[in-house]
């Protein structure tokens, strides 16, 4: 009773949204252009999606993420475990990356097009630099967080100091980096779709909401902000919720 | 993290800001890029006193603040009741938790173009991003807040004889501000994001955003990168100092959370 309930009832929520929607749609009014029709908007994500556009533009914008995010991941990691492992690495830059780590990276979007043209490349470094400040952090923490006992006893017990690296402090930070990977993604995520719009880009998602603006489609941009929620559910439960459940996880670091 | 002041740590943290400083000043005087692109430091210095003496940069920050807390209000005018129904009963977390995920994973800078569709370019666009953005992390603050009160408590107060009202006043709601507090914190962070990309977007007429957006027209790389460094000084202000303040002393008075550190 209580499971057919659960279900239920976020069912019935979503089919009075729509309803309501509708409703709102046919008798509220507005121009038909700036609020369509249920049917209005799954005609267009059918169009959209049967004619490649969609496809194309998921595909821009994925190569796009996943060649800042491997920037981000990459410099954040690196520079997060060497802050923890080097004091006065942490000291140098520990106050640089606390004074650019609050400023939204959007707002050096003009900046970079200055710099480096419209495009793919300018959009890659923006999203990787402005994700790269959580996962460094992270990292960072991570590092300090390896209990200084496990250190030592490893110490002790003759490890060198690669080995150290590799069996304790990479294992005992990990949880941290992910944690810190995770929050990256989704910042890149956010920030990418933004940055689309303001690097005028070839093809992307964000592309397509923002081209779709001029010409009053309001169906292509709602059946493209479906697609964007989708694929970010998508990130969010299905790759990092699997990554964690094969290293973490199974490591024994935190409860699954 | 090293407990209390360290000399050695203040000199190599002046340090690596020089080596960071004269590598640009370096780089901008070599002539790779003109100076239009990569101002070296003096001029971004003049820059940044000019907006402070004519009193530019005041206006436009404040109009940026003012629609960040008016969002934030709204948000938390919003948030506060959706979360404690939703921790109270079984019903409201069944019917909002299925909208709130689906919205969630949408950035909140994805629903500009609309908004400016529906709503026209300028506040009433940008601040319904602040909204967006912050209203998130404040619901699901509030909700986990609630949720987190020690169900003992409860009982005890309503054995006392406790009404509704007093048993949110009393118990609930010093039970939940932690929570709520970090929930803030998190919301301001995301409604700087937002307001910044609001107005580089949806172009208000006043606004951080907005100089960055009209320096790009005029190739003025000096009012960019002073603009940031004023977005970057609000920013950490308000995160650091008011809201870790704000953190650390409703924690610390009422006793929630021991040895609460960050």
């Amino acid at each position: 009773m209580m499971r057919a309930l659960s279900i239920a009832i976020p069912v019935a929520t979503f089919a009075a949204i729509a309803v309501g929607w509708q409703l709102l749609a046919s008798y509220g009014g507005f121009p038909p252009k700036l609020v369509p029709g249920l049917g209005v908007i799954a005609d267009a994500f059918v169009r959209l999606a049967g004619n490649g556009i969609l496809l194309a533009a998921t595909i821009a914008t994925l190569y796009r993420l996943i060649g800042g995010f491997a920037l981000a991941a990459i410099i954040g990691v690196s520079l997060g475990i060497l802050m923890g492992r080097r004091q006065w690495i942490e000291d140098t830059v520990l106050p640089i990356v606390s004074f650019l780590y609050p400023i939204p990276g959007l707002a050096y979007a003009p900046l970079f097009v200055l710099w480096f043209g419209l495009g793919d490349v300018p959009t890659i470094l923006l999203v990787g630099v402005s994700s790269s400040f959580t996962i460094t952090i992270n990292a960072w923490r991570g590092v300090k967080s390896v209990k200084p006992v496990w250190l030592r006893s490893a110490e002790v017990m003759g490890a060198g100091d690669a080995d150290i690296f590799r069996r304790v402090v990479l294992p005992g930070a990990l949880p941290y980096v992910m944690i810190g990977l995770r929050l990256g993604l989704a910042q890149a995520w956010r920030i990418l779709i933004a940055v689309e719009m303001l690097m005028s880009v070839q093809r992307g998602l964000g592309w397509l909401i923002f081209g779709a603006q001029t010409f009053l489609n309001t169906d292509v941009m709602l059946a493209t902000i479906a697609v964007i929620g989708a694929i970010g559910i998508l990130l969010e439960r299905q790759v990092f919720a699997r990554v964690e459940r094969y290293t973490v996880v199974r490591w024994g670091m935190v409860a699954a | 993290m090293r407990k209390g002041f360290s000399l050695v740590a203040f000199a190599r943290g002046a340090a690596g800001v020089l080596v960071v400083l004269a590598v640009w000043q370096g780089f901008a005087r070599s002539g790779v890029f003109s100076t239009a692109m990569t101002p070296p430091l003096e001029s971004i210095g003049r820059v940044i006193w000019r907006m402070l003496a004519d009193g530019s940069f005041i206006v436009n920050a404040s109009a940026t603040l003012v629609r960040v807390f008016i969002g934030l209000a709204i948000s938390f005018a919003i948030a506060v009741p959706l979360g404690v129904l939703m921790a109270r009963y079984w019903l409201a977390a069944r019917i909002f938790q299925p909208v709130l995920s689906a919205l969630l994973p949408i950035p909140s800078l994805a629903w500009v173009p609309l908004f400016i569709l529906w709503f026209g370019i300028g506040n009433l666009a940008t601040i319904l991003v602040v909204i967006y953005a912050s209203l998130f992390p404040l619901v699901y603050s509030v909700w986990t807040g609630v949720r987190a009160v020690n169900p003992l408590w409860l009982r005890a107060a309503i054995v006392m004889g406790a009404d509704e009202t007093a048993l949110f006043r009393k118990v609930i709601w010093p039970g939940a501000l932690p929570y709520v507090i970090t929930g803030l914190r998190l919301a301001f962070g995301r409604a700087w994001i937002g307001v910044i990309g609001g107005e580089l977007l949806a172009s208000p007429k006043l606004g951080l955003g907005e100089i960055i957006f009209n320096a790009a027209e005029f190739l003025d790389a000096g009012v960019m990168l002073g603009t940031l460094v004023g977005i970057g000084i609000i920013g950490v202000v308000f995160e650091r100092f008011v809201f870790q303040v704000l953190e650390a002393m409703t924690v610390r008075r009422w006793g929630m959370v021991t040895g609460a550190k960050t």
